[in-house]
């Protein structure tokens, strides 16, 4: 295996971390300050996806209609907040597992309602070509896109949890709730805008997303599980442990899909690695998951301390 | 006057195959007695032993996998593959459950959620035995002692008394002094501890007998549909059966036989019962039943948190 073919493969891990971390970002928040199970998660990552395919079509601009996608998907999301999870806020787990699995349910089958269960989206026309960025090393161009708006709404993120005032709020919330309202923070309104914010992202993430994988129902389901281990392996209720942790799984994920098949080949018959090697290499960032509870049960940067 | 009403029920359905002609419903009451040993079992860890395990379907696959890979190797008979199936299950939960239960609350929740994955994407990569296509088998296991499981009514008897097993069991179960204690860590586990009992290795034992009976639900679902993919292992499929317990009563003897006959009823009645007012207000609403068991879901955690159990012992002391 040649260096190009390893740096290509660690962009495609970075690009899927850090989509994994618009996912993860909202979900851990979440988590974290309300104490609440949210699995549909991924249920605004899908309609996210579905309002940029639509907008897209209907403006005919690729960047117009994933634009107009985050605030759809976000009003959404604070609409679902206000209607019902903050009922479920007081209730304990399982009620809320069951209740967003019933709205798992209510959402794929409203979409397929509207748009049918799947839509076309296509990467647009100026970025489908390759960039060259070494001699030897050609990237979609695309792909580099998602890096960078990644890495900027990362940062943007950053900034606003770490040096503004609301952030200030949100991580005194995540820490201790119960000192943060004793203290007067109004943690409903905040935490109805912080859905709102988390809903965003999935739309950030699901459009973008939306051309590489495929616009379809039931596209948030798996996604959401990957975003679930992010959140545990860094510790819930923390962005910077989802940073780390939605990297780390992303870069494990695609890295061992990529050479995992190869490195068995060294050691095993061909028949034994091409078999064991894709296996192992879709359990990966579960087994990460399970040695990071086992050994760290709080994650990596757990948020309460 | 429970007594009567459960004789009742066992009377209607021994009576059941001889008073429907047509093999849909048959098959279809099978099912939901296939699915109804799953949520019991599940309803014995999340219920009473009060660990919500996300990853269920782990256990019912392997039992089916498992089984279904005996017949597929030649061997048929139902005494090999069947216990083998069960045992392979009882044998995974005993190492998810070794290490999940070092972890509490959300964590437990999530480490049960992610080796159940593990496991789906395991079978997916099962080329040998059809990958993510399945595997579909040539015929049921056979019993050798003139009792066809091939056929439909005999399959219905059989899973009929294996339920029936199973709810007796665990109603004994709860009544002993395992029972006792399973109950008493879910209610204070520190409390508990406190008194002398070894809370890790109860709630192992607990555990790895809903994983058991989980297996031998999943042998049976494998049998009844002569085929077994991946899907059973998915992550939606173990929140199907955690659906099934909480709407049927979580912790309650007959919480699991009542959320899944509810929740299997509902979807057939949306699907396959056309009701025609409906049908003009909203065209061709039977493609979309998922839609209608999602707000029947969320109407009941929102206004029914005690499930049909809870509602029917209310109603009677009332």
């Amino acid at each position: 295996m040649s260096w190009v073919l390893i740096l290509e493969q660690t962009l495609n891990g970075v690009q899927f971390g850090l989509m994994l971390f618009l996912l993860a970002a909202g979900l851990t928040l979440v988590f974290g300050i309300m104490d609440m199970i949210n699995l549909a998660h991924g249920s605004l990552y899908m309609l996210g996806a579905f309002f940029a395919a639509a907008l897209v079509q209907a403006t005919g601009s690729f960047a117009l209609g994933v634009l107009l996608a985050i605030p759809a998907t976000a009003a959404v999301g604070m609409l679902l907040e206000m209607s019902v999870l903050r009922t479920l806020y007081e209730r304990d787990h399982l009620s809320q597992v069951l209740a967003t699995f019933a709205l798992i349910l209510i959402f794929n089958e409203a979409v397929r309602i509207v748009w049918g269960s799947d839509m076309p989206l296509s990467t647009p026309a100026a970025l489908s070509g390759p960039v060259q960025l070494l001699p030897g090393l050609a990237y979609p161009a695309y792909r580099l896109l998602i890096i960078g708006v990644g890495a900027v709404v990362a940062g943007f993120l950053y900034l606003l949890i770490a040096r503004t005032r609301v952030g200030m709020l949100v991580r005194a919330g995540a820490s201790n709730r119960e000192m943060a309202l004793a203290m007067g923070v109004n943690i409903r309104r905040l935490f109805t805008l912080l859905f709102g914010v988390g809903a965003g992202l999935c739309a950030v993430a699901g459009a973008l997303l939306g051309p590489l994988l495929a616009v379809q129902v039931g596209m948030g389901e798996n996604i959401l599980i990957l975003a679930f281990v992010v959140i545990v392996i860094g510790g819930i209720g923390s962005i910077r442990g989802a940073l780390v942790g939605a990297v780390l799984v992303g870069l494990v994920d695609t890295i061992g899909r990529a050479f995992l098949p190869m490195l068995f080949g060294l050691f095993f018959q061909p028949r034994v690695a091409s078999a064991a090697g894709p296996a192992i290499a879709s359990v990966l960032a579960y087994l990460l998951m399970v040695a990071v509870l086992y050994f760290r049960p709080q994650g990596l940067f757990p948020a309460r301390g | 006057m429970q007594r009567a009403a459960i004789l009742a029920v066992l009377a209607l359905t021994l009576a059941f195959p001889l008073a429907v002609q047509e093999t849909y419903y048959l098959s279809f009451a099978s099912r939901i007695l296939v699915y109804a040993l799953a949520a019991t079992s599940l309803n014995l860890a999340l219920g009473y032993g009060g660990m919500i395990s996300f990853g269920h379907a782990a256990f019912v696959g392997t039992g089916a996998y498992v089984s279904s890979i005996f017949i597929a190797e030649g061997l048929t008979s139902a005494w090999i593959g069947w216990p083998a199936g069960v045992a392979a299950a009882a044998l995974a939960a005993l190492v998810i459950g070794a290490v999940s239960l070092r972890t509490r609350g959300v964590y437990f929740i999530m480490i049960t959620l992610a080796f159940a994955q593990m496991m789906f994407f395991l079978v997916n990569s099962m080329k040998a035995y059809g990958g993510d296509e399945g595997l579909s088998l040539a015929g049921r296991a056979s019993t050798g002692m003139g009792i066809d499981l091939g056929s439909d009514v005999a399959f219905y008897y059989t899973a009929l008394a294996l339920l029936a097993a199973a709810v007796y069991g665990m109603h004994r179960l709860a009544r002993s002094r395992f029972g006792r204690v399973i109950q008493a860590i879910r209610e204070n586990e520190a409390r508990a501890e406190a008194i002398g009992f070894p809370v890790y290795r109860y709630k192992l034992a607990c555990f790895v007998l809903a994983g058991a009976v989980g297996g031998l639900a999943g042998v049976l679902l494998a049998s009844h549909g002569k085929y077994v993919n991946p899907n059973v292992l998915h992550w939606t499929q173990s929140g199907t059966l955690m659906v099934m317990v909480i709407l049927g009563g979580v912790g309650r003897l007959w919480g699991g036989t009542l959320g899944a006959a509810a929740l299997l009823g509902l979807e057939d009645l949306v699907s396959n019962h056309r009701v025609d007012w409906l049908a003009a207000v909203i065209p061709n609403y039977q493609q979309h039943a998922s839609l209608g068991v999602g707000i029947v879901l969320l109407a009941i955690v929102l206004f029914a948190p005690q499930g049909i159990a809870g509602a029917l012992e209310r109603r009677r002391r009332a």
